[in-house]
């Protein structure tokens, strides 16, 4: 802690109060989110004539008869999609961590974690449909087939098409939160007497670092599991359509002419609520005995082995995963300039820009709104995790365990649980359908992010060097300003970046905030899904990979450039 | 007249209810001070309570003065109390100029005047022209040079030493050792030395206080 800074300016008097305005404008919209949409789901809706308590909507719920299926594929889709991304991410780590091939997979974590999940979805949706490049890469001295094979591969019944698109995305997220966890925890020793004491690399990493480790990424395993559970662009690429997922019917009736119909999107997303809470508590249990079990295992003695099968398996995983994007993107491209293209051809007959020239100036605005929008929401974001940062440094307000939970309220509550409310109470504020309700909605999810992502390099910048700044006579702001920002000016560039990319990938928000009104090249993107003409779609899906990307290029050469001279500071 | 140069009055430290340290002596100008102890025996949280950077985790009472002016509750820019520490500590993002500059008060004005001041510094330490060098491309010793000067720039009215000669190899501690004490004493600043190694104290000569 700094003491003694000054307290005279109304800058800082404000600063004590920024950790609970920050903590403000994230949990109070979900909570107010979430009233109002429990709200109608009751029944009570003055603007539509639901001025009583009834149950009548969820009648009508689970009336419909697709309720069963779409509960079960939201619970079993976002269970499996969580389970491999956390066993992939564990067996990597296990299996791999302090190789070189470790450091390669962390480089490549950036780049992947950029790419917007719509992005993704398209790109895998176009490598493994009937006409995609896998089947045109394995036809027909393969297969034999000449033309489409008339199979279900996209948005199919059990939802393994959505699975395996969540996976590719919450792999890297989750790697880069364990690479976190693994910072803090003296993994080397434990790993390394575990191996004296003659246990395989693999085993010696799940006895003695994985429970650590899983105990500080639990939160965020947390956020995929509500995430992968609820998602809706992800499912309008990827997910069954008969019937959809439970989030992607909610977002159907909210958006129906029927005004109604309201009454029961509300109750499903009440509904939808009460699903990932009790999916939740279940995991929590499934913790608890998987953790027994642990112990049961970790007192047998057993050394283990396999150690190469699983380094073979988990590297396979890791490359099929991230291919999965890379070569999704790739295909984007290629869609983006093909001129006629026949089945099986692996590449289009012919190239033309034609797609991107007839599209130029209805790209051009769009790209500007999604900029802007992303541009303020990850500045405003930014400033209140720095405010939040050197208030914790200057008056010691460390968030608590439970602070912990409420910046992850936004990424746990599912959005369509809360922002279908948002929307309601919006709209009677006369507060929605504009660029500025869309900003507000979008730091709600941005701010989360930037802060997970700054705090630790934040907290781990020497002290010592704002002590020897004080003696020679700055004050607390020029520590911040002239010695420890500039010091940090890579993971803020990151953390702005991070943020940069959230803010672009964001679809429900931006619509329902935005009232279909905003239009971003995400909204833009996921709504020509429908169209299926994958020329289009790829122009939009690539403008905005490459939006969300060119802030990560930023934070790479930025201070690259700035600090060619400075040594100290090339890997800071 | 007040009494020049650096006084503990009564000074008490404690953690978790245990005093550490209980110090009550005075520094003259010119002289050093060599406070000796174990680890742990509270020799650093010392003297971040005398140059006010203690943390909010130890309870602390006592009087600092600093030429007979109580500076205990003044904030750690406003004491002119210099520190130099283990390491360097030289600012990364800064140039060697530039970390000199950041020591120079703002009374001194003008571009001119200022960079006339940090040419004359390099001078003195043996590093003229290296104003425009990346810190990280120093050696140790050329580095403590530089930290040493930042901190005499800065214009303080007394200086703590946090062991800062432990890191250096026999050859260039013994040097530092002498241009720190040198400066110190043409400077007419009181010392104060926190060391464990009895080289420094002997190579200080002054008096040695020691925390169990």
């Amino acid at each position: 802690m700094t003491p003694r800074c000054d307290t005279t300016t109304a800058r800082a008097r404000l600063l004590p109060w920024a950790p609970f305005l920050t903590l403000a404008i994230m949990v109070g919209p979900v909570v107010a989110g979430v009233l109002g949409t429990i709200g109608p789901a009751f029944g009570y809706m003055p603007a539509l004539g639901g001025d009583a308590i009834t149950l009548t909507a969820f009648v009508m719920l689970f009336d419909w008869p697709g309720i069963t299926r779409a509960s079960v594929l939201s619970v079993t889709t976002g269970v499996a999609a969580t389970s491999l991304s956390l066993l992939l991410v564990a067996l990597i780590c296990a299996a791999w961590s302090g190789s070189r091939a470790f450091r390669i997979i962390e480089r490549m974590l950036s780049p992947l974690l950029s790419v917007p999940h719509a992005a993704a979805a398209f790109g895998l949706a176009f490598l493994i449909a009937p006409s995609g490049w896998i089947a045109r890469a394995t036809s027909p001295w393969l297969t034999g087939w000449d033309r489409p094979p008339d199979l279900l591969i996209l948005q199919d019944p059990l939802g393994l098409s959505l699975i395996a698109g969540l996976v590719v995305k919450e792999v890297p997220f989750l790697l880069l939160m364990t690479l976190a966890a693994l910072t803090q925890i003296r993994t080397v020793q434990a790993r390394d007497t575990a191996l004296a004491l003659g246990y395989a690399p693999v085993t010696a990493w799940f006895k003695t670092i994985f429970p650590r480790v899983y105990a500080q990424i639990r939160l965020p395993v947390y956020a995929v599991l509500a995430f992968s559970m609820t998602v809706v662009d992800v499912s309008l690429i990827l997910g069954p359509t008969t019937p959809s997922t439970l989030s992607v019917q909610i977002l159907k009736w909210m958006n129906d002419p029927d005004l109604s119909l309201r009454f029961l999107a509300s109750a499903a997303a009440v509904w939808q609520l009460a699903l990932v809470i009790g999916t939740l508590i279940l995991w929590r249990l499934a913790e608890f005995a998987v953790a027994r079990l642990g112990r049961i295992w970790v007192t047998t003695g057993t050394r283990g082995g396999a150690t190469r099968s699983i380094k073979a398996l988990s590297l396979t995983a890791a490359i099929l995963s991230a291919s999965a994007i890379a070569l999704g993107i790739l295909g984007l491209l290629v869609w983006s300039f093909a001129g006629f293209w026949s089945f099986p051809d692996l590449l289009p007959g012919t190239f033309t820009t034609r797609t991107w020239m007839r599209h130029t100036t209805n790209l051009w605005p769009v790209i500007t709104e999604t900029l802007i929008i992303a541009s303020v929401s990850t500045f405003v974001a930014l400033l209140l995790t720095l405010a939040c940062l050197e208030a914790e440094e200057r008056h010691g307000l460390k968030p608590g365990t439970r602070a912990l939970w409420l910046l992850y309220l936004p990424l746990i509550v599912p959005q369509i649980a809360f922002l279908t409310g948002l929307q309601t109470l919006a709209i009677y504020t006369g507060l929605d359908g504009n660029r500025t309700a869309v900003i507000a909605v979008h730091i709600v999810f941005v701010l989360p992010y930037v802060f997970l992502s700054l705090a630790d390099p934040f907290r781990a910048w020497d002290a010592r060097y704002g002590r020897v700044a004080r003696a020679l006579g700055a004050g607390c702001d020029g520590v911040l300003w002239r010695v420890r920002l500039p010091m940090l000016l890579r993971p803020i560039l990151i953390a702005s970046a991070v943020g940069f990319a959230v803010s672009i990938g964001q679809f429900l928000p931006t619509l329902l905030a935005g009232a279909g009104r905003v239009q971003t090249l995400t909204t833009e993107a996921v709504a020509l899904a429908s169209g299926g003409d994958r020329r289009v779609i790829s122009v939009y899906a690539l403008s905005q990979t490459a939006l969300a990307l060119l802030p990560f290029a930023l934070a790479l050469f930025v201070p690259a450039i700035l600090w060619r001279n400075r040594r100290g500071l090339r890997h800071a | 007249m007040p009494d020049p140069g650096l006084t503990l009055d009564g000074v008490v430290i404690r953690r978790d209810g245990r005093t550490l340290v209980d110090i009550s002596d005075h520094v003259a100008p010119g002289e050093v001070l060599t406070v000796m102890g174990p680890s742990g025996s509270g020799k650093s949280t010392l003297l971040s309570y005398i140059i006010g950077t203690l943390d909010a985790g130890f309870a602390a009472q006592g009087q600092v003065k600093l030429n007979g002016t109580d500076i205990t509750d003044l904030a750690p820019e406003a004491r002119h109390v210099g520190i130099l520490f283990q390491d360097d500590l030289l600012f990364p993002h800064l140039s060697v100029g530039e970390n000199l500059a950041f020591g120079l008060r703002a009374s001194i004005k003008g571009r001119a005047e200022r960079k006339r001041k940090i040419d004359a510094a390099l001078e003195d330490i043996g590093l003229a022209g290296f104003a425009a060098r990346d810190p990280d491309t120093l050696s140790g010793g050329q580095k403590a040079r530089v930290s040493l000067m930042r901190m005499l720039l800065s214009g303080p009215k007394a200086l703590l030493l946090d062991e800062p000669f432990s890191r250096l190899d026999t050859e260039r501690r013994d040097k530092i050792r002498e241009l720190v004490f040198a400066q110190a004493r043409a400077n007419g600043l009181p010392v104060l030395l926190v060391t464990h190694d009895h080289a420094d104290a002997d190579a200080a000569g002054g008096r040695v206080h020691r925390l169990d």
